[in-house]
């Protein structure tokens, strides 16, 4: 069908696109502006938009009194961690449930997605005495095993999505042609499916290094994440917006950074099979 | 790609087991605020004088430092040598035997210098279970120019009836001037720590003897009414989200007449750096109704090691160095005597180099003197406590009456309303706890 977009229809929707990227984005613009605020300037009402007097020093105060890049680290090797481990699990999942369902496909999927459902704190005190027994409290190994279970149900219902619209002929062509099963997933699955594993991936980046409950709850300084070096900057009693934003700023510009430049991907992945 | 795959997976579950291992190396749990901020920062002087020991610091926020380290201690978890630890959490702890005693601080520790009602809110049976690191209890911060405009001048100590005229003739909203600012943000250390003390001064308890809730009697409904009066009335506009923060930010920015809150305010807004009415203000003591017993509160934060810790004599020896009366010279000679951690030691408010550099340091020492958490009301009760019953129930209990507290702050029904199912919630809790 031929699209008949008029000039008019064209600019509406550029300008509606807009002012909701804009209303998206105002509160990461909001956090940075603040974090070259002085603590004061920072809770000011008005709000000071740009004349204020700018300021690096909550920039050197955070690097002062953390140690950023350990933290950082930290949450680069989580968010990888489980990802690449989900994904071998979810990648097996979603292959014997999209080529080789059975009358309770369905049911599990839906099973699987149901854990989700649950109030995380409602498992805090299990999973922690089990960590505590297992000597995995405050581990990066501990912590890649609870966002990889965390994350794996998401994973699993995607990846089962984009290999639906896979041909079937495809792989069946594949087997007579000898292949083993590791084969036929790894040599001719995989590469027709990679705009959605890196989909997968990336969105599973993303949730594993925003998660906030099991990583300040299962961790205290050698496995902590950037979320707990956010965290270690909210204050009760005393002004601490600016400085919070300074660390939330640093904690955030990895993912944004990575976020950016894969945005096609990301966007092709969600995409997927969403218009047939 | 498998080989990388392998190759990746078993560098990163290797780098993940990894774990250094320091032979005395203490973990401490502690909030984010000024003091304890700087005595991260002067922690080489601590191990300096103790080589042997390394100190890993773990600061997180208020709420969440709570949850973290009362699992730890609930399922012995082993994760933090030092604990920071509220009054509220200290005789619950100690009770339930989490919490080791602390008999090794060393002679010349001076533990009688402690102030009494601060040591009494962290012993049992005469031992300490945690040592204060600073304490604060409440008082009203105001500004001195409006007042003087105004022609009102503080004699004695006031009552909530002056200090609703007094709001009445402050409020000025055309010129961006509230009469008061209090606490409206729901929690049980939020808007009933002040609430609480309300109920306190009219002559409420949360319980009465039988651990029965007293949310059905006049002076619960007297104090309520006169909350919601107050700061609906001559309050900002939005109060139901303020806590202690916004209302820091609303003085600071000279917006607030009158603000009832911690005595640890006032060296913020005594700053210059921080306030636009640093030299405008002036410091009293809480209003009073039909009694003043209990009508401020008592805080402190304090240091406690968990029962079963591997390291309770280094551990010992930290909470020593930090809460000891050489620490507050070391701030003093680091950061200036304004900045030491207030409110735990006695010899502090006879040093005339402290008040001189912390103008409030009388009216803070008065607060605290006069806050005592066993006799805080009227009426005889069962539980410690000024601004909260110390029993492990309140923390639930205070945050659902104070979300309906604020809910008849907001308009969103009366204080009648409030009340009874203040009163159905609290009843029911406290009856399946089996109080009764």
């Amino acid at each position: 069908m031929e699209n008949k977009q008029t000039p008019l229809g064209y600019i509406s929707f550029s300008v509606f696109a807009w002012i909701v990227g804009l209303l998206i984005f105002f509160p990461i613009f909001w956090m940075v502006l603040t974090s070259f605020k002085s603590e004061l300037e920072a809770v000011s009402i008005p709000p000071s938009f740009i004349s204020f007097d700018w300021t690096l020093e909550n920039y050197a105060e955070v690097q002062e009194r953390s140690n950023y890049f350990k933290f950082a680290m930290n949450s680069v090797i989580l968010a990888v961690g489980s990802t690449l481990v989900g994904l071998v699990f979810a990648v097996t999942c979603a292959w014997a449930m999209a080529f080789n369902p059975t009358k309770r496909t369905k049911n599990a999927l839906l099973w699987m997605l149901s854990t989700k459902m649950m109030p995380p704190v409602g498992v805090l005190v299990p999973i922690y005495l089990l960590f505590r027994d297992w000597g995995l409290l405050d581990t990066r190994f501990g912590l890649i095993m609870v966002l990889f279970l965390m994350n794996l149900p998401i994973m699993v219902w995607m990846l089962y999505t984009y290999f639906k619209e896979i041909p079937t002929d495809i792989l069946e062509a594949a087997r007579m042609d000898g292949a083993t099963l590791p084969k036929e997933i790894i040599f001719v699955l995989l590469p027709m499916a990679v705009p959605g594993i890196a989909s997968t991936m990336l969105l599973n980046v993303i949730l594993a290094w925003n998660e906030a409950f099991w990583t300040l709850n299962l961790t205290t300084s050698d496995a902590a994440p950037l979320t707990a070096f956010i965290a270690s900057y909210s204050s009760p009693e005393g002004l601490f917006w600016a400085k919070l934003s300074a660390a939330s700023t640093l904690a955030v510009a990895p993912i944004l950074v990575i976020g950016w430049f894969s945005q096609k991907q990301l966007v092709r992945g969600l995409t997927f099979g969403a218009v047939k | 790609m498998k080989r990388v795959m392998g190759a990746a997976l078993g560098a990163l579950l290797a780098g993940g087991i990894a774990h250094a291992n320091a032979e005395t190396k203490l973990t401490i749990a502690t909030v984010n605020n000024g003091d304890m901020i700087r005595m991260q920062k002067l922690t080489g002087d601590f191990t300096a004088k103790n080589p042997d020991i390394s100190l890993e610091w773990v600061t997180l926020e208020e709420n969440t430092l709570r949850q973290r380290v009362t699992t730890d201690i609930a399922t012995k978890g082993g994760q933090y040598d030092v604990m920071t630890i509220g009054t509220y959490e200290v005789p619950i702890w100690a009770e339930k035997g989490w919490l080791a005693p602390l008999d090794g601080l060393g002679a010349d520790y001076d533990v009688d210098d402690i102030m009494p009602a601060i040591r009494s809110a962290v012993s049992k049976d005469d031992a300490l279970y945690a040592a204060p690191f600073y304490g604060e209890s409440s008082m009203m911060m105001y500004r001195t120019d409006l007042f003087e405009k105004a022609g009102i001048k503080i004699d004695g100590r006031l009552t909530w009836d002056q200090t609703l005229e007094i709001a009445q003739k402050l409020h000025d909203p055309d010129n961006g001037v509230y009469g008061i600012c209090l606490r409206g943000k729901a929690g049980w250390g939020e808007n009933m720590a002040l609430i609480t003390t309300m109920g306190n001064a009219y002559g409420a308890r949360w319980f009465d003897e039988e651990w029965k809730p007293t949310f059905d009697g006049p002076e619960w409904k007297t104090a309520l009414d006169m909350y919601t009066n107050i700061l609906g009335n001559y309050g900002p506009p939005g109060a139901t989200s303020n806590g202690f923060n916004e209302n820091l930010s609303l003085f600071n920015s000279g917006k607030c007449g009158m603000w009832i809150d911690a005595t640890v305010a006032a060296s913020f807004v005594t700053n210059p750096k921080d306030s636009k009415v640093a030299d405008k203000v002036g410091f009293t003591e809480s209003p009073c109704a039909v009694t003043c017993n209990g009508a401020n509160w008592l805080w402190a934060w304090n240091l406690g090691i968990p029962m079963g810790s591997q390291k309770v004599e280094a551990a010992q020896k930290f909470i020593a160095w930090a809460t000891s009366k050489e620490y507050l010279e070391l701030v003093a000679s680091k950061e200036g005597w304004a900045n030491v951690p207030p409110g735990t030691r006695m010899s502090l408010y006879k040093n005339p180099e402290y008040t001189s550099a912390a103008p409030f340091a009388a009216k803070t020492l008065a607060a605290i003197e006069s806050a005592d958490p066993v006799n805080s009301t009227l009426k005889p009760k069962p539980y410690i406590g000024v601004q909260f019953a110390a029993i492990p129930e309140f923390q639930g209990i205070g945050t659902i009456v104070g979300q309906q507290f604020s809910a008849a702050l907001a308009g969103q029904s009366s204080v009648a309303e409030a009340l009874s199912a203040a009163q159905s919630s609290t009843d029911r809790t406290m009856r399946k706890a089996g109080y009764y």
